[in-house]
């Protein structure tokens, strides 16, 4: 009976029906379900971490009828990650929205797109993974309004267009492998996928899909409007998390599902899209004017770095390299899951306080607000990729591994947008480091301070430094 | 008999495809909010046709089950998607209906507020 992957599906959804019958509750309702959420998947992890992949037939229908959910290396850590970044939101959005109204608009869409989340992340089969795909995007874009300004609801109906284009895309592929094969349960499809003109278009018509929902340069036109309008916990949520659940799932299609019929040249395009991303996104979070945008902006180019993987991970052969290679990935994928919520936590903080949040007249930051400008500099190391953040391990293996598979060009698209996002993140704390009189305290806000803080110092010091154990959890499944 | 029916799941299935088509390129050339979400639409019908075409498995056989459900929860899916993305595009309408109305694209005509 108690199944950590269902429970960890069930709890949220069940939570997010709560705080809809009881909208007076809703603040305490939510942060237990956010509690006991949180437990259940780190339990999970633990459990995969302990030993192998789990499964499990959901009203023991079995495949292929039912629907199962399953959780190897991969869906157990980002699930952990997810969770964690998740609980520090919700802490987060306790304070930031306090007793208003749109707490209470709040808590049901967060409970829901929770659940789609760890669906998503644990779901078996391509249909599974569609619905939850709909659901995030659906409340991804309603909670993205909730400011309610002309601008917020224009940049997330832009959105949520966009992402219904993306799933329809991805539905068709799902079409055209189920008239071929008869199956939808992952494992069954991998197994019977031959290399051909329907495995082609499938892959063309899903990663496609999937791509313009994980915002891959030139299709991240839609996102930085949208992060940037949002209120802050929400866009942590939406830049951390959202965009992180399509790419998991490209990741997924392209290992599992692809792996032999996506060409090396496919992945080099992709790669190449990943180059523009990080080349791209760079620079025009050097030149935003607003801290929001810039923390957007710069997602857009942290998500070019994944896609950077995927050529070496098509070149390279089975074994050590490529484990390594796909550790590297993960690390780069949690790092920034865990710095760029800590940096849009941080970045409303300063917004709420200070009115605004143009980088230009942030001036004297650090002593009025000291946790929050140390979250952004904190955040900012696990963005550039100093050490001992979890993004220096995977750029050094990113560095490393391009130079041994004879794609040493990667290797300078790293480094470049390396020396951009220092240039990005120091021109912040230029401007907020100048001199001003100290204040006596250094939390001025803790309940938003303190999990902010913490997700940037995860995100620093902790990421890198398991790098061990999430190798180990790698192993565990994939 | 046999190729009369393979014939009809053919017509259906490459029909499904053009929706598809058709859907795309409606809701990329298009600019007013309710064309794209008939565009959608469209594209979703022609998935949901390619999924119907699929599902036959003979003339003795019933249909495959499995397609029906999955056209049964993707025609909730695009009625609750469009349900959201028409209250946004109300929400814009009440903001500022006049002033820019191909942005939105509902037409101002249908309420009366002006000639």
């Amino acid at each position: 009976m108690l199944d950590p992957l269902a429970l960890a599906v069930a709890l949220p959804l069940l939570g997010a029906l709560l705080v809809t019958m009881l909208p007076g509750w809703s603040r305490t309702l939510g942060m237990l379900t956010a509690l006991a959420t949180t437990t259940v998947a780190l339990w999970l992890t633990v459990t995969v971490w302990g030993s192998e992949s789990l499964h499990s037939d959901l009203g023991g229908w079995g495949v292929p009828l039912g629907i199962g959910l399953r959780a190897d290396g991969l869906a157990a850590a980002l699930v952990a990650m997810a969770n964690l970044v998740a609980l520090a939101i919700s802490i987060h959005a306790t304070g930031y929205f306090g007793a208003a109204e749109s707490s209470r608009k709040f808590w049901p869409l967060w409970l829901l797109l929770w659940t789609a989340l760890n669906g998503l992340f644990l779901a078996a089969d391509l249909f599974n993974l569609y619905v939850m795909l709909e659901l995030l995007g659906l409340s991804a874009a309603a909670l993205g309004a909730l400011t309610g300004t002309r601008e917020a609801a224009e940049a997330n109906l832009r959105y949520l267009l966009v992402g219904l284009l993306g799933s329809m895309t991805y539905l068709l592929g799902v079409a055209l492998l189920y008239t071929a094969y008869g199956v939808l349960d992952l494992e069954l499809v991998a197994e019977a996928l031959t290399p051909g003109p329907v495995a082609w278009s499938a892959l063309a018509l899903m990663i496609g899909g999937l791509l313009l929902k994980s915002a891959l340069f030139p299709l991240h036109f839609w996102l930085p409007p949208a992060h940037a309008n949002a209120p802050a916990p929400v866009s942590a949520a939406l830049s951390a998390l959202v965009v992180k659940a399509a790419i998991y799932l490209v990741l997924r299609l392209w290992l599992d599902l692809f792996d032999g019929i996506a060409t090396l040249p496919a992945a080099m395009l992709l790669g190449l899209l990943g180059a523009g991303a990080v080349l791209w996104g760079s620079w025009r979070a050097l030149r935003a004017e607003r801290l929001k945008l810039l923390a957007a902006y710069s997602t857009v180019a942290q998500i070019g770095y994944l896609f950077l993987f995927l050529p070496l991970l098509t070149a390279a052969p089975d074994g050590d390299t490529r484990e390594r290679l796909l550790t590297a990935l993960v690390l780069l994928a949690l790092t920034h899951g865990f710095a760029k919520a800590g940096f849009f936590l941080a970045a409303g903080l300063v917004q709420k306080s200070t009115g605004h949040d143009r980088i230009r007249e942030l001036g004297g930051a650090a002593q009025s607000l000291p946790a929050a400008t140390f979250t952004i500099g904190l955040a900012g190391v696990a963005l550039i990729g100093l050490p001992p953040s979890g993004t220096f391990f995977a750029k050094w293996i990113l560095v490393g591994q391009a130079i041994a598979l004879g794609q040493w060009w990667w290797a300078l698209v790293a480094m470049a947008g390396t020396l951009l996002a220092a240039a990005y993140v120091f021109r912040v704390l230029a401007r907020a480091f100048n001199r001003e009189p100290t204040p006596k305290c250094f939390l001025t806000d803790p309940r938003t301070e303190i999990p902010a803080l913490l997700l940037a110092a995860l995100s620093a010091l902790a990421v890198g430094l398991a790098a061990q154990p999430i190798a180990v959890l790698l192993g565990a499944g994939v | 008999m046999s190729h009369e029916i393979l014939l009809t799941q053919l017509l259906y299935g490459s029909a499904g495809l053009l929706f598809f088509l058709l859907g795309v390129w409606s809701f990329i050339s298009h600019e007013p909010l309710w064309r794209k979400l008939i565009a959608l639409n469209i594209m979703g019908a022609g998935v949901f046709h390619v999924l119907v075409a699929v599902a036959y498995r003979g003339l003795d056989a019933p249909p495959d089950p499995v397609p029906h459900a999955l056209v049964l929860t993707g025609i909730v899916v695009a009625v609750s998607a469009t349900a959201l993305a028409l209250a946004f595009g109300r929400r814009l309408d009440r903001e500022d209906g006049e002033r820019t109305p191909d942005v939105h694209g509902i037409d101002d005509r249908e309420d009366g507020t002006h000639a």
